[in-house]
């Protein structure tokens, strides 16, 4: 049987090309970039390199950009960093109630251990950001707001411009993670406004414990691993070379091919949206229409629960993704489905679709083949879906 | 993560469905991620002649409720009221940790659904 992968925001695999840059540099180039012979400073050029490919990737300055072993620590620098660095000229944060764990935990922890007060901001039905929220949430104190670009979860994407305006005319410091859009749509950090911005090596194709975080020039930022002057002196610990080449590499052809991924990606998410919308009865689409990553589909069925379904469809060999309670390893309801408003059992019913190139129009014609019974199948099993076909409450 | 067991019966439930003239229903909710089960029996001289379920879950949970059918077929009321969540969770060769608390969605219903025959059916 065919593997269809539609799971592309929870991992995808290296490609070929950012895999055999990375190779050499686990044997031949061995060296430690802080090492002054030639072993060493060949390794350091061709880590600066890589750090100028990543930059260009958001429209940044190569000395901008630290490297980090993932996503979720260049959120901690970021949030961690900036927050203890301005933390006598306030301490309050504001982040938006759907971001990253990495970030709502990084601003539970400024709360609990350094006095801060962190809000976390609601969204609306389609898991935006109320530019006018945030002003009103913007006290004295304040020093970093913290707010995604995109979520992984229902695939909006921010009105981010909106929400910087707001913050630059209060002079207040504003990160986003840009986990789930860096190379997926065009960014460029000075258009956005943003002082801070968190990539994810993985996300890119590349190969997973790498990451990066870009500071506008004069950010103080507090160390978050203390260590020797790597990344000059920001983050502690010898590079992981083979990483920040792959990393690199994957920046250097995500940028290139940027355009034309997204429109391909959009034509494939836009077929499946309409295909479950028509071919299932009683169906939520979450996040918002439009404003809405390319290669992002997410839903939830009434009466039924997302593992389960995942199971149904794994026996086609479709692999997807969900938020629902049963899935998850805490056993809750994904937070982000019930800030926009889902009610807790619809939430169980929940599944998400993330593409790359690698998909293709005949895969999505066979999930809008299988995904139908497999709903139909699960409900025929469901107490809950009896109940609501018999027009009684759920 | 889940038994060759657990999946058996996922993809192939056993005795699923209604009956909708049953002598005894009985449904739960789970507590810990809000799902359901509904248990339904036919009993004939004091034995489960026949029994379906419903259930609104994970695989685990779907699992447990045609094990337990199965179990359940052909006992007197009082075996069947011995049929725990652990006798339940072994027949399926085990449970993953965190799943341990869908295997009591399925005695439990199975118990409530005796209960009601019971109660309805007193003298
Ligand atoms: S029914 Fe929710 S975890 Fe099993």
């Amino acid at each position: 049987m065919k593997t269809i992968y539609m799971d592309h925001a929870g991992a995808t695999p290296v490609r070929p090309e950012v895999l055999s840059a990375m190779l050499p540099y686990f044997t031949e180039q061995f060296g430690n970039p802080s090492a002054v012979y030639d072993l060493g400073s060949a390794v350091k050029d061709a880590i600066e390199e890589q750090r100028a490919k990543v930059a260009a990737l958001v429209g940044a300055e190569a000395k901008n950009i630290i490297f980090t072993s993932s996503g979720a620590e260049a959120n901690n620098l970021a949030i961690k960093g900036v927050c203890l660095a301005l933390q006598h000229k306030g301490r309050h944060v504001i982040v938006s109630g759907i971001e990253h764990h990495s970030v709502l935990n990084a601003a539970r922890y400024l709360e609990k251990f350094h006095d801060f007060e962190a809000t976390f901001l609601p969204v609306d039905r389609y898991g935006q950001v109320d530019p006018e929220r945030l002003a009103k949430a913007l006290t004295p104190a304040t020093v970093l707001v913290s707010i995604q670009h995109a979520s992984n979860e229902i695939g909006t994407v921010q009105r981010l411009t909106e929400l910087t305006a707001v913050c630059r005319q209060a002079g207040v410091l504003f990160h986003t993670d840009a986990i789930a859009t860096a190379g997926v749509i065009p960014i460029d950090v000075k258009a956005l406004g943003v002082d801070l911005l968190t990539i994810n090596g993985p996300a890119l194709a590349g190969p997973k414990g790498i990451g990066a975080l870009y500071f506008r020039r004069g950010i103080r930022l507090v160390p978050q691993i203390h260590g020797g002057i790597q990344e000059d002196g920001r983050r502690g610990g010898t590079e992981n070379v083979p990483g920040i080449i792959g990393m690199g590499r994957a920046a250097e052809l995500a940028r290139h091919e940027l355009p034309e991924r997204a429109a391909y990606l959009q034509k494939l998410r836009d077929r499946l949206i309409t295909g479950v919308l028509t071919e299932v009865p009683e169906v939520v689409f979450t996040g918002h229409p439009e404003q809405r990553l390319p290669g992002h589909a997410s839903f939830c069925f009434e009466g039924i629960e997302g593992e389960a379904l995942l199971f149904m469809l794994s026996r086609q060999g479709i692999y997807a993704n969900t938020g629902s309670a049963c899935a998850s390893k805490a056993l809750k309801t994904s937070p982000v489905l019930c800030a926009i408003g889902i009610r807790p059992d619809l939430a169980q019913g929940s599944l998400v679709f993330t593409f790359s190139t690698t998909n293709t129009e005949a895969e999505v014609s066979a999930v809008l083949r299988e995904l139908p019974p497999a709903v139909a199948k699960l409900r025929s099993f469901s107490p809950v879906w009896r109940k609501r076909a018999a027009g009684g409450a759920a | 993560m889940y038994s060759p067991i657990v999946m058996d019966h996922f993809n192939n439930p056993r005795n699923i469905g209604v009956i909708e003239d049953a002598d005894g229903f009985g449904e739960v909710g789970n507590p810990v991620c809000g799902d359901m089960m509904s248990f339904y029996i036919k009993v004939q001289d004091n034995v489960i002649t026949d029994i379906k379920y419903q259930t609104f879950g994970c695989v685990a949970a779907i699992a447990v409720s045609s094990i337990v059918s199965e179990m359940a077929k052909g006992k007197t009321l009082e075996e069947a009221k011995k049929i725990s969540k652990k006798a339940a969770a072994e027949a399926l060769g085990g449970l993953p940790q965190n799943k341990m608390h869908c295997s009591n969605l399925g005695a439990e219903a199975l118990a409530l659904a005796i209960a009601d025959y019971e109660r309805k059916h007193q003298n």
